[in-house]
This record gives structure tokens, sequence and C-alpha cells, in this order.
């Protein structure tokens, strides 16, 4: 076999063809082309982890558009990693849908806030977010910070105010939050370990 | 889980049991298919519904949601009175031959020190013997009536499999057979792999739900082991890691507690968690538990932390009791809680009871919702109808939504089930305006910083004092956050056993967790993760899937701890060293130290023949049958009903009907529905085609499954006239939800404790904000009381009705 399975990949269709026809014992010795390869061929393929359950299924993800001249790159495809050792290609009805959640019309987009009473949403500039939450975490602090309790022990904490954090963000994201809610004084924190 | 997703093809039985693996984890479970056509292993499936696990299950038994540690304890009991069980294992590795506290009794449904007003025990009876050496008495010959294994007999005797079959409905002879399916896995080279999620977790009981299950484990000999362990399939992709770095509310990263308001000083705190040996030549190994805190505390606040300012221990808040989100909303729906933060999280769609959820966000004075998609939690302010019936003008929150990257459009680690710390890449750009998490809480830091230094306020130094190191303030880098996690030495390490060599230099990152120290020259934001990212370089970004054995890949990412992809392997071979089963030998000993295929869970030159136990997390290296005062409701499981039960008693004490030590709070209590309103079963979970609350805005899975239903046997729906895709209104105590009606043979009427008992299936995907079909929110039916030790809330069991609409 003169090609590599990664080569192969990269000069013919989708990972699920490949692995099929790999397991089968039919790689060619000379790739295949069509429309999608082609495509694929100019795409950058970044290694990703399927952001949904914990199997941690490895995922390749195929953008377009390198950042130059203004082009956000965007992603058009992902698919299930042939070499990760627990999903070895394969992806469930979730991670298969992924590209849809990337670019779900849901997605939020900028900064916004709903104000006391109103009825729909404003945008807001990032300036105008930081300055607005740190003003009302600091007022708040500011009023119910603990130092002592009723014995006169310090305990130097802040019940009146809390936070959730995130099951699917990364463990530096963690490690921040963890920084930032117990130098504020937090003990209102919790994530969906339970949920 | 303490083995990994590809160990289960090692299995010769595998149970599912509180979990689903099949629609939960499906690509995880082809693992399970492959140990039955590769290993012949046998599936066995023990679920209230006939799950698509059940479907390619070899066995099947039906259970009443709720009644899993009455199973359990009925399993006990056989492999007790049967002898089978690793008897050598057992009487090695485990604390079977320790001898408890002659005043430690058990009568009742309740364990010796209950206080009825607090709902809580003093918990000194649940101890040792100790001798003057303070450490624990042992007989092996077993005779003592006072050892473990023999109060464990007197406590799991009433699990006769007659009981079994009143508390839980499954059949007796279906008891039976699976119980000889475990048994057989006593021998030294078959083994049992339990694999559980949300479905174990998600009761007042759900602690105790896992440990009896790891207690058949350890009798079976099964923990250690290659294809054996206790396999906990995790909800979310890293729950595992945030859990992990200490996101709750009394904890630190890395399994360290976060100190409470009874110890005054770090010397309170570190006496309190440096563990002391209860039993002569153990590791011990939390006796290092010092090292761990100070260098988390160098992490904290750098050169800020010193000795003389003992670390800056004052700077840690200290708790009074626990915050978790039962207590806050508890206090916030009673107006104590003026501002929240919601991270990537969706608490009205998470938490129980939805509209008390509603009700105490509009008690907030402000809001602030981080997520890179719509959630129902962000416009839990506007009136969606019957789904979010709620005044709008009334509510003067004031909420902050705020856009971030999603997984494709950043950098950094996440965790899966195994432990397995997996960088990934960042392939585009976000949408619009939207930043990293990062970015979002560097921006509100540092303003909150800059307010501080300019008008002062309340206690600003911890503020102004935590180490925020990073090249741009505003954008600290997921390498420079990773780094921080491992650990670096600030001070030449010298090698105690060459001198004039260096086990680390000055500035260097760490290789591993046996360098900290508690003298303020290393730092670790998460010691576990020590040797995650060394002077070599990313480990986690390691992508070479070379199977040494057994199909572990070491070289693939990087798990913790020290990258030992199966915990407590030293318990894979017999205390002389030779393995329990020849042809799955992990470790082994080379006459000067341990080797293998993993990283050995041992010490390294310790010889085998010593007096060190496999356990060396544990003070007396030994597994725990007796888990002394580390849970809430006593040291051996015992069943309770879930609070809403639909038989209304407990058939072992009907005075002690429910967990006596979990936290409900009057008006919850209130709302707490009884069969006669409310007289089915009912339980709530996910399906295949989509995750929790996300792929509601997803499109293709939005396509796959469209719309909210509920499952319900034939039976209940002849008896209420229901038919296939009828609207239905299922009500609990706390609201109701409508959907159409799935009438289905997977659910079977139980007969329990006499009575005929009928599941109600409630899939939680649907919310009002999503691009699938509008929906309503399951959590309005679940009740508000959670697990005695962890507040999980009972999601898996509760009463409901249904009528036809
Ligand atoms: S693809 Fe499916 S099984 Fe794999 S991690 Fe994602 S949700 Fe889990």
């Amino acid at each position: 076999m003169q090609v590599t399975r990664r080569q192969f990949f990269k000069l013919s269709a989708g990972g699920l063809a490949t692995s099929t026809l790999a397991m089968l014992g039919m790689l060619p010795q000379n790739a295949l082309a069509d429309v999608r390869s082609y495509k694929l061929l100019r795409a950058t393929e970044t290694r990703n982890t399927c952001p949904y359950c914990s199997v941690g299924c490895g995922i390749l993800m195929y953008s377009l558009g390198d950042g130059a001249k203004n082009a956000k790159s965007t992603i058009f495809h992902i698919e299930g990693d042939p070499d990760h050792p627990v999903n070895r290609g394969a992806l469930c009805p979730k991670g298969a849908g992924l590209v849809d959640f990337v670019h779900s019309e849901n997605r939020l987009k900028h900064p916004e806030v709903r104000e006391p009473g109103g009825k729909e949403w404003k945008r807001i500039s990032w300036e105008e977010a930081f300055e607005r939450i740190a003003r009302h975490m600091k007022q708040d602090r500011d009023a119910h910070f603990v130092e002592k309790n009723a014995d006169g022990v310090t305990v130097n904490r802040w019940l009146t105010t809390g936070m959730l954090c995130a099951s699917a963000s990364s463990n530096e994201t963690g490690w921040l939050s963890q920084k930032f809610v117990r130098s504020l004084g937090m003990l209102a924190v919790d994530n969906q370990a339970r949920v | 889980m303490t083995n990994h997703w590809v160990d289960i093809r090692n299995a010769n039985i595998i149970v599912v049991m509180g979990g689903n693996s099949a629609e939960a984890h499906p690509v995880g479970f082809r693992w399970v298919i492959e140990a039955k056509t590769r290993n012949k292993a046998k599936l066995i499936v023990i679920d209230p519904r006939f799950t698509r696990t059940a479907s390619v299950a070899d066995h099947y038994a039906p259970i009443r949601t709720g009644t899993d540690i009455a199973f359990l304890s009925g399993v006990i009991r056989y492999l007790l009175q049967t002898g089978k069980y690793n008897k050598e294992y057992t009487l090695a590795y485990t604390n079977a031959a320790l001898l408890v506290n002659p005043d430690f009794q058990f009568s009742e449904g309740l364990f010796s020190g209950y206080d009825e007003a607090t709902r809580k025990y003093d918990k000194a009876t649940w101890s040792y013997q100790l001798d003057d050496q303070g450490f624990a008495r042992r007989d092996d010959t077993l005779q003592d009536p006072r050892c473990v294994l023999n109060l464990l007999k007197a406590h799991v005797a009433r699990y006769t499999p007659e009981m079994v079959e009143r508390i839980c409905g499954t059949p007796k002879e279906t008891f039976l057979m699976v119980c000889e399916h475990l048994a057989g896995t006593a021998a030294p080279d078959r083994t049992t792999s339990f694999l559980y999620a949300l479905g174990w977790t998600q009761h007042s009981i759900g602690s105790q739900n896992i440990r009896t299950m790891a207690m058949v484990q350890l009798l079976l000999g099964n923990m250690g082991m290659v294809g054996g362990g206790v396999n906990a399939l995790r909800g979310h992709s890293n729950i595992q890691g945030l859990t992990d770095i200490g996101l709750l509310s009394t904890s630190l990263p890395g399994y360290l507690t976060l100190p409470s308001e009874k110890e005054t000083d770090l010397a309170a705190h570190l006496a309190k968690y440096t563990s002391k040996p209860l039993a002569d030549g153990q590791m011990n190994y939390w006796q290092n538990y010092p090292k761990f805190f100070v260098s988390l505390m160098k992490s904290f606040w750098g050169d800020n932390a010193s000795s003389d300012n003992n670390w800056g221990y004052d700077w840690l808040p200290k708790w009074d009791k626990g915050y978790d989100v039962l207590q806050y909303f508890e206090m916030m729906s009673q107006g104590k809680v003026n501002g929240y933060l919601c991270q990537g999280f969706n608490p009205v769609a998470s938490f129980p009871n939805k509209n008390k959820i509603v009700a105490s966000l509009s008690q907030l004075k402000f809001l602030v919702i981080i997520d890179p998609l719509v959630t129902d939690t962000s416009t839990f302010w506007k009136n969606h109808g019957e789904q979010n019936d709620v005044k709008t003008e009334q509510i003067q929150t004031e909420v902050f939504r705020l856009p971030t990257t999603c997984f494709a459009e950043e950098d950094g680690a996440i965790i899966n089930s195994g432990r397995w710390l997996q960088w990934h890449w960042k392939g585009a750009d976000a949408p619009g305006e939207a930043i990293a998490d990062v970015e979002i809480l560097a921006g509100i830091f540092v303003k909150l910083k800059a307010l501080y230094a300019k008008e002062g306020g309340a206690y600003p130094e911890p503020i102004m004092k935590l180490s925020w190191a990073y090249a741009n303030p505003m954008e600290p880098k997921p390498e420079e956050l990773a780094k921080e996690m491992n650990g670096k030495a600030l001070a030449d390490l010298p090698d105690p056993k060459e001198p004039g060599k260096f086990l680390a230099r000055k500035g260097e990152l760490l290789p591993g967790f046996a360098l900290l120290q508690a003298d303020g020259s290393t730092s670790s934001g998460c010691w576990i993760f020590t040797g995650s990212w060394t002077q070599a370089g990313n480990q986690m970004a390691r992508r070479d899937n070379t199977d040494t054995g057994f199909g572990n890949t070491p070289a693939w990412a990087w798990a913790w701890p020290a990258n030992r992809r199966i915990l407590y392997n030293r318990a894979s071979a017999r205390p002389d060293g030779t393995p329990w089963d020849p042809a799955r030998q992990l470790i082994k000993w080379n006459g000067e130290k341990w080797v293998g295929s993993d990283v050995p869970d041992y010490k390294l030159d310790e010889p085998p023949g010593s007096a060190m136990a496999p356990f060396i997390m544990q003070a007396e290296g030994l597994g725990r049958l007796f888990a002394l005062d580390k849970m809430a409701e006593g040291p051996f499981p015992e069943h309770y009903e879930p609070f809403e039960s639909p038989i209304g008693t407990n058939p072992l004490h009907p005075k002690v009907v429910s967990n006596p030590a979990a936290r409900v709070f009057k008006g919850d209590l209130a709302d707490m529905g009884k069969a006669d309103a409310y007289p089915y079963a009912a339980t709530t979970y996910r399906l295949t085609e989509h995750f929790h609350y996300w792929t509601k805005n997803v499109r293709l899975n939005a396509i796959l499954q469209p719309e909210q239903f509920v499952e319900i046997g034939e039976a209940l729906a002849k008896e209420k006239g229901i038919n296939h895709g009828d609207m239905v209104k299922v009500s609990s105590k706390r609201g109701y939800i409508k959907a159409k009606a799935v009438v289905t043979k997977r659910i079977k009427p139980l007969t329990v404790d006499g009575k005929t008992v009928h599941h109600v299936g409630i899939p939680i995907h649907w919310g009002y904000e999503g691009v699938a079909k509008k929906g309503f929110i399951a959590n309005t039916l679940t009740p508000f009381v959670g697990d005695a030790n962890t507040q999980t809330p009972e999601f898996k069991s509760f009463l409901v009705n249904v009528e036809k609409l």
C-alpha cells in the first residue's frame, strides 16, 4: 500500500468512507477524488473533543478561511477522529449534529441587557457590560460581606451573590473560575455534577 | 470511572444499573458490545424501563425506581450466605476483619447517634476499636462478632430474595439469576464491570446506591482489576474536570476541602485533613495534605502567600454550611440573594421544581448569563404562555446576557469519564462579538480590582493579592492556566537521595505531585493534575494510540493521577505479588520495583508481602465495607424510600420511611405529594438523540426528536383510556406538563408490597427556548430534595398523576 491511511484520507473522501473501506481491506492503490474531497483538501483539520457526554469522543473539525484578509474561519464539517482509541471515528446522533451547534441560529452574538421590568433585550458594548456587572457586584459585596461570624471568628465570606460553573467549559476556565469566586469570598458555587 | 472506556471490553459480566449507556453514552457503549462479541461477556440490565441498553442485554431485571439499595443489599446477603465471594481479597484488601466500636448499633431504620430535631447523626460510634498505638484492631479469624464482616452479615440478613421482591418488584427468580451471575465473578480470573450514571446519583439515597455496588465489587475482588471497577459514566463532557477543580461550595481543587469557620487557623485546618494512619505500615497518602494545600495557596496568591501570613489562609472564605444549589435557591426564594452568575448553565431547566426556581430568580437584583446559546434561564422573565406564565413587568431583575465561544472556538482540556485530560484546539472564530469565558471573568475581575483600588470597600485584600500573572491580564491564555494548575518549582528542589542533584530547578514545571512541598517552594493549582504539562510539554496533547495491553493507551492524552489508567491497580495482584489472574497481569514486581502496562498505584519500591495495603488513599489502606463517618446516613447502606413513595411506607421499618439524614426545607416538604392523589412512580431521563437542554438549539437533533413526549405502559394506558399519540397532562404536587403519550410495552407494571405500581417515563429535553418544537420543562414536576451527602436532586423517583386531555 502506497498511501498511509491519513494521506489517503487527505486525498480522498470523508473519514467514514475511508474507515469502512479500510475495514473491508479495500484501501485502494490510487486515491479517488470527488467534489467534497476537493473542499476537504483546502480545509484546515483541527482536533477537538465532543462537548456533550463524558465518553469524550475525538472529533475532527474542517474549516475554511484562515483569518487573513478579514476572512473569519468557519467550520463546515465535523466527524469522528478515526485515531481516537475510544470512538475510533464513530459519533452518536448527538455528536453527529455538532456542526449545527456551532452554527445554531440561537448562538448569542452580542452582549445584551434586559432592564428591570423590561420587555426586551437591549444590545450593549462589552465595556458597558463589564462596568455595570462589576458595579453591581461591588455594591452587593461591600454591603453584605461578612468579615467575622457571631463568635468573632474571621470568616471573610460573601453570601448574597453566587455562581454556577459550566460543565462543558475547559479545566482552564474552571481554574480561573475557582480563583475568581474564592478571591471574592463566594461560597455559593456549584457545577452540573449533580444535574 | 476507576477504569476507562476501552477497558469495559475486558469484563466477563457487565451490569448496567442506574444508567442507560446505549442511549446516554452511545459510543462508549460499543465497548460493552465488544466485551460481548470478543469476550463472551454477559450484559445484565436492571432498570424500571426496558431501555435500548436492555434490548441488547442477555438478561433484564425490572426494578422499581429508587430501590437499588434493597436489590444490591440482597446481592451482598447472597454472596455472604453462600460464601461465593473472594475471601482472600476480602480479608486482605477490605476492612472485613477490623473491629467496630462496641456502641455502634442499628435498629428500626436508624444507626446509633441520631438526632431527630436536626436530622443529623453524631457519628462518634461509627468508628473502629483502636489499640494503644491508635491502630484499628482486627481479627483475621473473622470470629469476633464486632468485626465488619459479621456486622455486615447481620445488617443485610433482612434483604432476603422475598424482601427484595416485595420492595423492588423484581421477581425472585430474576433476582437470584442476577446474584448467580455476579457471584461467578468472585473467581480470581473473572470480573464484573458496573456502569452507572445519574440513574443512581439522582436520589435522596444516591451516594449509598453507589456505595452498595462498590461493596459488591470489593467482595467479588473486582476493584483494581482489568475489566472490573466502579465506573461512573459522567453526564457532561467536563463535569469530571469541574469537580476535580473543586467548583463546589465547600471544595478546593484536587479534592482538598475549603476551610470551615470551625478551623480558625491554618494549623487547625491542616490537622483536620492530614490523615493519621489507622494501621501500621500504610502509605496513608492524605498525610501529604499540607503539601497540596500550601502549593495551592502559592498558585492562588503567588508571592503574596508566605509562611508569615499562613500562605494567605485568612483570604479564603470560611463556610458555616454548604451552599449547594438547593440551599441557595431556598435562600433566593426568601429574598436573601441579590446576584447570580450562570456560566454555561440553565438552572430553570436543570433544577427541581421549575416554578420555585423562576420565582427565586425573580427576586434577584441582577443575573448574569454567560453562554454560547439562548437558554430558558436567560428569558425566565418573558411570558411563554403555559410553559412559563410570568408577569414580565413585575420582575425587577436586571439580566445581562454575555455571548461566549463554544468548544470549537477555543483551546483547552476537558476530562472524560476515564479521567483523561484531552487537550483540544480552536478551529474557528466565534460568531459576532462572542469571547471566551476566561475573557469574561477577566473583564469583570480586572474592573472590580480597579474599583477596589480606587474606592476601597469591603475587605479588598484577597482581590488585590490574587495572583494574576498573565501576559495579558484581560485575556489569560489556556496554556498559562494549564501550567498554573500543573505547578512549578519556586526554588531549586534538591534530590534527597543524591546530594548536588536536583529534582527540579527553580521555575521548571513539575513532572509529578510527589515533588510538591509544604514550605512554599512549589506551586500547583490542582495537585492531581501535576504532570499534565511538564518541561517535556503538554502531555494532554499527546495523540499516540499505541495499545500497551488490555486496550490501555497511556500515550493518548493524559489521565489523572500520574497518568494512571486503572485506579487501585495494586489490588490486581495478591499480597505476595502474584496476579489474581495471570491472563490480566497489569503490574508486577521486578525484584526492585513495580512495573507494568499501567502506572502502578502503590509505593514503587515497596516489595510484595509488606504490610502496606493497596488502597493507599485510605488511612488503613483498605477498601471500606464499613464507611466509618464518611457518609451522612450510615456506615452501612440501608434502603429508604424516595421522599415521594408509591407505597407510602418502608417495609423494613415503617417508622423511618425515607432517608432520615436528608435535608428538606419546610415549604418543600409541604410540596411533597402522596400516592392517593399522585399514584404513579415517575422518573426522568435522556434520549439518544438529545443532550440535556442544549440540543433543542441544534437543527439536526431537533429534526430527529422534534416533540416532547412521555412514556406510559400499555396497562396504565388502557386503564386511563389513553391511546398512542394522545395529549396527556402529567402533574405532580408542584406543577404540570403536557405532552404526547407514547404507549409502550417497555414499561410494565410491577407488584410492590402487594400493590400494583406503574412507572411513567419523562424525557427531559424540552423547554420554551430552542429551534425544536416548544415544550414544557420536565423539572416542573420534580421534588426539591437531594441526596444527604451531595444534595443531588431526586429527579429519578417521584410521584405523578396522568390525565388524558
Ligand atoms: S459523540 Fe455521542 S457518545 Fe461521543 S462524546 Fe459525543 S455525545 Fe458522547
